[in-house]
């Protein structure tokens, strides 16, 4: 039992929804009570990937029973066009549509069947365009989102001609689906003086608010919108709830009923956009020893066919393109694409992974020509903290002017000689790589199974089996600088119950738990005192996105800040009940505590300073300092701070079939001081898992035409519990704290998920036990991606046997 | 008219005006405002609305929970019976164990498909043969998290699994009687009609010759949620005893009704039909624990897939099909039955009443195999069936190679079966076989596979078959194998 005269921070806690989860009362949009009156609104998407919308008639849909009212463009009071970033999406198609599944009429009805009886009698005809589909068309077409975003240093050319080993190739990694289990879902409900109340399933509440007053043309003071929960999210939910709301909110102010806009999970899948795929050409030169000399890249993100976050994916992909190596000399070229599928948007990592992918393949590859441990490779090449073999002689080699300085100040080449200096010229203080890299080994018994895995593999011709390994930086902080601030709202009554309200909002990562955690914490209160009301914009105005892994260290500061205003507040009045000195009056266990140990419960506390008419109610703000990024140098400190894990992962292949299964998994991951160590250790696992679905089973496909043909769960295969390793081992660093964050703590919703990479290390190693040569594993690894990888080692076995013999 | 008459978590329903192929998923939610129950595909793929049903029409003698999905049952399915959902656990104010392991090891996050991981996990609470960690993973594979990562689901489900409360569910469970199923809902044009007895059921179909046959409906029901059909008449199989059930024929023939569903053949074949392991082994990733406790026999065979998963199974064991109507019964060789795509030797008025197979001759080899992108819930790539008997001299006397996925409907590779007739069982001779594999199908390209993809693992199917039962012809399937040929590591 949770022991009141302590604070929650740092310790186990329940999920503070977990009781409403198990007994179904915990409520999503879909779920509330429909106000009387309620419609229904069905999106009606494109048939085609790109054509010319010719015609629009509803007369035969209008005719039938229960169908109310069809929307179109022309309907849109405001602006139209929405964006999270550049207002480029139509809300409704206007002459052309762009992909399939773009939204071109809102059916309104009284059931959902009569919706969509309404959508199949609908006119539309459209005049079929020719489609991009692919990056590498979208490339020789010049269709561009964004302008290229570029990083250099040193020189290139002459690194990779010192280099011992080069590799270089393309790497092709797949879109993912979110599969958030609850599919978009938005309630607008219309309220006198044209206002609006939203109930809406979106990570971004603000910005729900933002379209919904563009496209009605009214001031954002008449829209509120309230997020009760929801069930997931990972990105998809970011940008993309806005069309939803917008269309519910379009509806209900043309109708002047309430209207709902839910998704199926296949037109979910279908209208909505997913993780980028990325296309990279690679060339990377290394020395004899497998340390990085050189790597020049040029990735390009699918964007899809409007802009929504990607240039800001793009970015962070290239600032993972190093992951936590030290990159001397380097060029990377980034580019976003435009083609005609659905717009694809953040997701979990939001482009970091696919950046890592790349470097992680580089390293992979050339580990496997030097005959290295993957674990080892990696090592060599790890920020700061070189151990001696690699000493920095080298790495003065490259060529940066003596006297420049980073935008924080230090001299590069110092930090370039030291090894810390990330391509985009923010230092790596203190890479607590080499610290976990040490620790998880030792923990996962590394060097005894790596001979085990080799003697197992040579008793066992047609199963394989391969042990990966995998570190992760993560940069924490949203890349656009601007976003990076939070608001809190906390009320205290006069009976001492507290209302907690942020600018976050919760899918599930844990983030009211932690946000209870700190607000018991400062007020001394027990967090059942306390109250995480619904996020809602006519609370805390003005928040950013939950997402970048962001939510707990922006809204955490700021909740602190609030709290600790009403706590300051109150304690001239403790002190006086007390007959304390001010400052000698402790908040904890429920009371104000004096330096003798006489206490005043907080509820009596609350109702004394009401009496005296002291304010108990205080809102908190945060902005994070001293972080900048300037896109057209390349340079600057766009993180906050960086993440760190580490993931061994043994896997078994069967040569046969091509199937695999995860047979142990051991994890250790920098969260910094937890603020809630089950909620951190729940992110990892589910992070880690959701990132082998992403390399493996997840793979989508469209047809010639751009039709997606993967948008249900029949389809698209998420991991389900047998994909779970039977051995799973998670742990938090100790003694982690880190400076200037929440309580030491730090973010841990995105960087998890990379750990899943530590799959393809272990498939590869795997796949090469089967034959000689350089591995070819395509990305997701499907059975056929494997079982492709395993036939052509075969068959190379077979021809150096065939050459041994002669 | 018959009235649609269910408890609800222990609250009687009546019901005299829901249209019968109304979701029970869409009945809870809409009709009843019961919420807690979530729709996360509409296709029996991800679990979030699963419930509980109380099933003492199986075995009188035994009534057990069956977690099914909510969004592939019509609400007459229910007629008679109790079903229980996430708001019907708590007693007295307290979570039951279930609901609070899941509290307790962090089982949520997002906490939508938790109602529908409770369900299931209460299942398990009270049944009494799990034992092996694989059948916790089996219960649960129905339902998909895409938040935990599942360890904590898997540690939440292991404690409380096979538990059984002595509760009130407990009581209710060992209190059951059968339900009367009967349900008949017409009006013009329309019909749902669950017929209790052969004789009736001749009736109705006589009556309704376009109307269409359901059983489990895990099927048909997509029809209705995903391709938004209207299914104006259904005469349902359910109610008819006579077509379900294991048992032996006077000849020794094993014979399984075509309405027994696949958890109760799963059972089966772990008792009365134990002969028949290959079925085991195609059984235990053959869907979600909700959808076996719906799938029948006779719905897998009759829907005449090319990537239905029993179907090579059975036509390696040789199996025969018994088509009755209400003027008699035939026999047809299974592999007789696939017409053509989705079609079969059905003719109307005729039901599929049962599949029987012949016990396997000692020493016979057999597999079945089969192969998708996720293990569980998932729909094949390729799926093999594999028999091989051989004489004292080790000559092939009689083999069968059926495959799902490789053609229109599932099919023998007679090429092959050719090649390897009458020769001597040896790995030579398999491989030189095996090139007539790739002249009896060209296989298809789909998202679950390319056409090299599905030539290449029937080819190795049945090299891992040979290689499997060189040393045992009956290998069990050893517990969370990596893959579906699980060869023994050379020692």
């Amino acid at each position: 039992m949770t022991d009141v005269s302590q604070s929650p921070l740092h310790r186990p806690a329940v999920h503070e929804s977990a009781h409403g989860h198990v007994t179904g009362s915990a409520r999503y949009v879909d779920d509330l009570p429909e106000p009387a009156g309620m419609l229904h609104g069905l999106p009606v998407g494109s048939p085609v990937a790109r054509g010319r919308l010719v015609a629009r008639r509803a007369e035969r849909a209008l005719a039938l029973p229960g169908v109310h009212a069809v929307l179109f463009a022309a309907d849109v009071p405001g602006h139209n066009r929405i964006g999270p970033i550049v207002h480029d999406e139509p809300l409704l198609a206007e002459d052309e549509v762009f992909a399939e599944g773009q939204t071109v009429a809102l059916v309104l009805g009284d059931s959902v069947a009569a919706c969509r009886a309404g959508a199949r009698a609908l006119e539309l005809e459209f005049e079929e365009l020719p489609a991009i589909l692919t990056v590498e068309e979208a490339l020789r077409a010049g269709a561009l989102l964004c302008p290229p975003h570029e990083m250099c240093r040193g020189d290139v050319a002459a690194a990779m001609a010192r280099a011992t080993v080069v590799v270089a190739g393309e790497l092709h990694t797949g879109g993912q689906d979110h599969f958030y289990l609850e599919t978009q879902a938005s309630l607008a409900i219309p309220g006198e003086d044209d206002t609006i109340h939203l109930e809406s399933s979106t990570q971004h509440p603000t910005e729900v608010q933002i379209a919904c007053s563009e496209v009605l043309g009214c001031p954002r003071n008449q829209i509120v919108v309230a997020v009760p929960r929801m069930g997931g999210g990972f990105g998809g939910k970011e940008s993309q709830a806005s069309q939803f709301a917008a269309l519910a909110a379009l509806a209900a102010r043309r109708t002047g009923r309430p209207v709902k806009v839910w998704l199926s999970r296949d037109l979910d899948m279908t209208m909505t956009g997913k993780r980028h795929p990325f296309w990279s050409r690679y060339r990377a030169g290394l020395d004899d020893r497998g340390r990085l000399l050189a790597l020049e890249v040029e990735i390009v993100a699918d964007g899809g066919w409007s802009v929504d976050l990607s240039p800001a994916i793009l970015d962070r992909g290239m600032f993972h393109l190093d992951n936590g190596y030290f990159v001397p000399n380097l060029h990377f070229v980034g580019k976003a694409v435009r083609t005609n599928k659905a717009s694809n948007t953040a997701f979990r990592g939001f482009g970091g992974p696919q950046g890592m992918a790349v470097i992680e393949e580089v390293l992979s590859r050339a580990a496997e020509r030097l005959g290295l441990d993957p674990a080892e490779i990696r090592r060599r090449n790890y920020y700061g903290d070189c151990p001696d073999e690699h000493a920095p002689g080298n790495m003065v080699e490259v060529p940066v002017p003596e006297d420049e300085q980073t935008s924080m100040g230090a001299s590069v080449i110092s930090l370039v000689r030291a090894r810390c200096l990330t391509p985009y010229y923010q230092e790596v203080p203190h890479c607590r790589l080499p610290r976990i890299h040490a620790e998880l080994l030792a923990r996962c018994d590394w060097d005894a199974r790596r001979a085990e895995v080799a003697a197992w593999n040579a008793r066992s011709p047609w199963q394989k089996r391969g042990l990966g390994f995998m570190p992760v930086k993560f940069g924490i902080s949203f890349t656009n600088t601007m976003l990076n601030q939070a608001g809190a709202l906390v009320l205290v009554y006069a009976d001492g119950s507290v209302q907690l309200n942020h600018g976050g909002t919760e899918m599930g990562q844990g983030l009211h738990t932690k946000m209870l955690a700190v607000c018991a914490h400062e007020l001394g209160v027990p967090t059942a005192q306390i109250r995480c009301m619904t996020t809602a914009t006519d609370k805390v105005p003005n928040t950013s996105a939950t997402a970048a892994s962001s939510g707990s260290d922006l809204n955490g500061m700021a909740v602190q800040r609030a709290c600790a205003e009403i706590r300051e507040r109150v304690r001239p009045v403790a002190a006086e009940l007390l007959g304390a000195a001010p400052e000698a009056v402790q908040f904890v266990g429920g009371a104000a505590v004096g330096p003798d140990g006489r206490r005043v419960p907080w509820s009596e506390l609350a109702r004394t300073a009401w009496m005296r008419r002291v304010s108990l109610s205080a809102a908190g703000y945060y902005a994070t300092p001293n972080i900048a990024y300037d896109r057209t140098t390349g340079r600057g400190k766009p993180f906050h701070y960086f993440a760190y894990g580490a993931a061994a992962v043994e896997v078994e292949v069967s040569g046969l079939t091509g199937e695999h299964r995860l047979l142990r998994v051991d994890i250790l991951h920098d969260v910094g001081s937890s603020l809630v160590p089950t909620i951190d250790i729940g992110q990892i696992e589910g992070g880690f898992i959701q990132g082998v679905g992403w390399v493996t089973g997840e793979e989508l496909v469209w047809d010639a035409k751009g039709k997606l043909l993967t948008h249900g769960p029949s389809t698209y295969k998420i991991p389900a519990i047998g994909d779970c390793p039977a051995i799973f081992n998670v742990a938090l660093l100790e003694r982690a704290e880190q400076d200037s964050t929440i309580h030491g703590s730090k973010a841990v919703g995105e960087p998890p998920l990379m750990l899943g990479l530590g799959v393809i290390s272990a498939l590869r190693q795997a796949v090469a036990a089967f034959g000689p040569g350089e591995v070819e594993l395509a990305i997701p690894c499907t059975p056929e991606a494997i079982l492709r990888a395993v036939v052509r080692q075969r068959a190379a076995a077979v021809t150096r046997a065939a050459d041994a013999a002669e | 008219m018959s009235i649609l008459r269910f408890h609800l978590n222990d609250r009687p329903i009546e019901d005299a005006e829901v249209p019968p192929t109304t979701t029970l998923l869409n009945y809870l939610r809409q009709r009843a405002h019961l919420t807690g129950t979530k729709e996360g595909c509409a296709e029996g793929d991800c679990g979030a609305c699963t419930v509980v049903v109380l099933d003492a029409e199986t075995d009188p003698a035994a009534p057990r929970f069956r977690a099914v999905n909510a969004c592939l049952m019509f609400v007459p399915m229910v007629q008679g019976r109790r079903v229980y959902t996430v708001e019907g656990l708590r007693q007295n104010g307290a979570l039951h164990p279930v609901q609070a392991a899941m509290v307790e090891r962090l089982g949520s996050q997002c906490g939508y498909c938790t109602p529908g991981v409770v369900m299931s996990a209460f299942e398990a609470c009270y049944r009494e043969d799990l034992r092996e960690p694989w059948q916790l993973d089996d219960q649960m594979c129905g339902n998909l998290c895409r938040c935990t990562g599942y360890r904590p689901i898997r540690d939440a489900v292991h404690l409380v699994a096979g538990t059984c409360p002595e509760d009130i569910f407990n009581r209710q469970r060992a209190e059951a009687r059968p339900a009367a199923l009967e349900f008949v809902r017409a009006s013009e044009g329309r019909c749902y009609l669950q017929p209790t007895d052969l004789e009736a059921l001749w009736a109705a179909i006589a009556e309704r010759p376009r109307a269409r046959l359901v059983c489990g409906g895990t099927d048909l029901a997509l029809l209705v949620t995903q391709r938004y059909q209207d299914l104006p008449e259904l005469i349902a199989l359910e109610g008819v005893p006579e077509l379900r059930g294991v048992g032996r024929g006077a000849d020794g023939w094993f014979e399984i009704g075509a309405t027994t569903t696949l958890t109760d053949l799963e059972a089966a074949c772990m008792g009365p039909l134990r002969p028949l392991t290959p079925l085991l082994r195609i059984l235990r990733y053959f869907a979600s624990r909700q959808i076996k406790h719906r799938a029948t026999v006779g719905g897998n065979l009759c829907n005449a897939s090319p990537i239905g998963d029993l179907a090579p199974a059975l036509i390696a064991l040789g199996a025969q099909v018994v088509l009755r109507s209400a003027a008699g019964a035939r026999t047809l060789p299974l592999d007789q039955f696939f017409l053509a795509y989705r079609k079969t030797a059905l003719q109307p008025g005729e039901v599929l009443a049962a599949v029987r197979v012949p016990e396997p001759s000692t020493g016979a080899r057999m597999g079945a195999y089969k192969v998708s992108k996720r293990r569980e819930l998932d729909i094949s790539a390729v799926a093999a069936g594999l028999y091989v008997e051989t004489c004292p001299e080790g000559l092939v006397t009689e083999v069968r190679a059926a495959f799902g996925g490789m053609a229109a409907t599932p099919a023998r590779a007679r090429g092959l079966e050719a090649a390897l007739r009458g020769r001597p069982w040896t790995e030579a001779n398999v491989e030189a076989a095996l090139p007539a594999l790739a002249a009896d199908f060209k296989p298809m390209s789909d998202h679950r596979g390319s056409a090299w993809f599905r030539g290449q693992v029937a080819e190795n199917l049945v090299r891992g078959f040979y290689l499997e039962t060189a040393a045992t012809p009956r290998p069990d399937l050893p517990p969370r194998p990596a893959a579906t040929v699980r060869l023994e590591v050379v020692q």
